[in-house]
């Protein structure tokens, strides 16, 4: 690396004669350069984007022509869609995942702020060993713990067949939620908060007036995540909710789905377009926030 | 007076910090102390859910490691997918990174339609991928027919079900890029200016000025991969589910790992022995398996990275 930064070296080669043929190579070289990338992009970019454009064009497949290798629907069966929405169950389905994601993303929030708080601006012994318990259980697989919190919702709280086991827990904090917000708050300088410390606030209102509109990026960016990890959660409900239909959700509806029309691919897909669409439109409205999320996760620190 | 006044500032801040790390402190108590201590608790006796429990001193591991069917192809498949599927998200993630900070023309539209897949919710992505490649009607083999290439069993074949699920996990590659955006868009461009006066090549300047810089993050790549290698469970069984056709509840019961035990995992092992075998015991057994390997390697992660918990503290 030393050798790299010689400064006498580079003043040599800035000075090559022939500049405008050097130029000139140089400058079909960038236009090569920019060729072969965008070609290489192209072609990835048809890895991502054509399953998607299978699955939109088999969901709009006849029965028939969905048993065949056909790739282009003819004719467009639009009313696919009306059926799926039809089948008993795909409204509940819906109105489940809501529920489940809606009320986990807020407990999530509300719960997991003061903890991080306190993880990043209280000092207090034992703190280094709270963050790498936070870090060792968001590293935890669910189903280490799942056979005694099954018994416990089952035998003592009898709510197995309803989405309470899975919503009660997020009152109390997530893992991910917290770190995440914690690994944004350290970047808040302390003066902000002891400025409003000096002004007379308690450390409630410190955190509720002065650092929780700084931290909004943060804090978007958590929430998404959880109403995604709620919205594509499948062994959750799988454990808790599979005994009774009325409390299914997308995911796991899906799943049962497919196998109630074992042989018609075209309303799976459709089916499928319809759980995965909810997610892509509120990624396009939120896309800064996620964004910023994935990077604060890896690389901060 | 002083010290009296310190005495219950002390006090007063301690209460505070309790108050505001209560939430936590509960739920970690509750959701993750107890059971852990159940399981263990419970790996030691015969349970079927009905019957009270009754001790069966090392009957459960015992039984693990020597007769259960599963257990040993489960660990051999997390093995194949940590070699093969953790590498290779590395390196595509790695590769797509660079190539989106290389793209001018339409970056917005690019790193979307990259980044578009990882939303996908795994049961919807795995049906897509389930349909796609199934070796009927699947558009895959179709193209693959057209222009004279074999045509793979896929999620039906054991031989080519991981490699399956390993394109549906470079699919979804969409978290892995951002990262490494974000850390090839931290290298100094300083080094690069002054590697390319020095005459070196592409390849030079990716192995000498590139890498080191982003190691770290490659690092934390590597061993996150690991982890969630520990959790991968939605993928596998909604794969064979769909490609052997029998579904969860349509009165049949679906035995995990279709084709041929080559898409078993160990979370899948905790659903097959607790709540379609009803052995309690071995399921926990199984539990405290992926406890330890998941804690290993999280012990890996914060060593390697002690700045991410050291950071601002």
């Amino acid at each position: 690396m030393t050798d790299v930064l010689a400064p006498a070296r580079a003043t040599a080669a800035r000075r090559r004669p022939l500049r405008s043929a050097n130029a000139r190579a140089a400058r079909r070289k960038a236009q090569l350069h920019w060729i072969a990338v965008h070609a290489l992009g192209i072609a990835a970019a048809l890895f991502f984007v054509l399953p998607f454009v299978f699955v939109a064009l088999t969901s709009l497949m006849s029965d028939n022509q969905a048993l065949t290798r056909a790739l282009w629907p003819h004719p467009f069966v639009w009313h696919n869609y009306v059926t799926v929405f039809r089948t008993p169950g795909f409204l509940t389905w819906w109105k489940n995942t809501l529920i489940y994601a809606g009320a986990g993303t807020a407990l999530t929030v509300v719960s997991s702020i003061p903890v991080a708080y306190a993880l990043a601006k209280f000092r207090f012994r034992g703190r280094t060993l709270a963050l790498m318990l936070v870090v060792a259980t968001m590293m935890l697989p669910p189903q280490v713990v799942v056979v005694p919190m099954y018994l416990f919702w089952a035998n003592q709280m009898h709510l197995t067949g309803t989405l309470w086991p899975l919503i009660i827990p997020m009152a109390f904090g997530d893992a991910f939620s917290i770190f995440l917000l914690r690994q944004f708050l350290v970047t808040i300088p302390d003066e902000y908060v002891d400025a409003a410390r000096v002004d007379g606030c308690g450390e409630v209102r410190a955190l509720l007036r002065v650092v929780l509109p700084m931290a909004r990026p943060a804090i978007a960016a958590v929430a998404l995540f959880q109403f995604f990890s709620c919205w594509n959660d499948y062994f959750g409900p799988q454990i808790y909710a599979s005994e009774n239909p009325a409390a299914w959700t997308l995911s796991y509806g899906l799943e049962t789905f497919k196998g109630a029309h074992q042989t018609s691919w075209n309303l799976t897909m459709a089916a499928t377009m319809l759980v995965m669409a909810p997610v892509i439109v509120v990624f396009f409205f939120a896309q800064k926030a996620f964004v910023e999320g994935v990077t604060l996760t890896g690389v901060k620190g | 007076m002083t010290a009296l006044t310190l005495h219950g500032r002390q006090c007063r801040s301690a209460l505070r910090t309790l108050a505001f790390l209560s939430p936590w402190l509960l739920g970690f108590g509750f959701f993750f102390v107890y059971p852990l201590l159940s399981t263990v608790y419970f790996s030691f006796m015969k349970y079927d859910g009905f019957r009270p429990p009754a001790f069966t001193g090392a009957a459960n591991w015992v039984y693990v490691f020597t007769q259960y069917p599963m257990f040993w192809p489960a660990l051999r498949n997390t093995l194949w997918l940590v070699a093969v599927m953790v590498s290779a998200r590395v390196v595509f993630g790695l590769g797509i990174g660079l190539l989106i900070t290389k793209i001018k023309t339409g970056a917005g539209f690019f790193r979307t339609a990259f980044y578009l897949p990882y939303l996908a919710p795994p049961v919807a992505a795995t049906m897509a991928f389930a349909f796609l490649l199934n070796p009927g009607t699947g558009p895959v083999n179709h193209i693959l027919g057209t222009i004279g290439l074999p045509q793979p069993g896929w999620f039906n074949d054991p031989n080519w079900s991981k490699p399956a699920l390993t394109m549906l996990a470079l699919w979804g590659i969409g978290d892995l890029m951002v990262i490494f955006m974000a850390a090839l868009l931290d290298v100094p461009a300083e080094q690069y200016e002054a590697a390319e006066l020095d005459g070196a090549g592409a390849w030079q300047r990716f192995r000498y000025v590139t890498l080191p810089n982003i190691s770290p993050i490659v690092m934390f790549a590597v061993v996150t991969g690991v982890i969630e290698t520990m959790q991968y469970y939605t993928q596998p069984m909604i794969a064979g589910q769909v490609a052997s056709g029998v579904i969860g509840n349509s009165g049949q019961q679906f035995e995990p790992g279709y084709p041929d035990q080559s898409t078993l995992t160990l979370p899948q092992l905790v659903y097959n022995l607790g709540f379609q075998r009803f052995d309690t015991g071995s399921a926990c057994v199984i539990a405290l398996v992926l406890f330890a390997l998941a804690m290993a390697f999280t012990a890996l992660l914060m060593r390697r990275r002690s700045g991410l918990i050291q950071a601002g503290g």
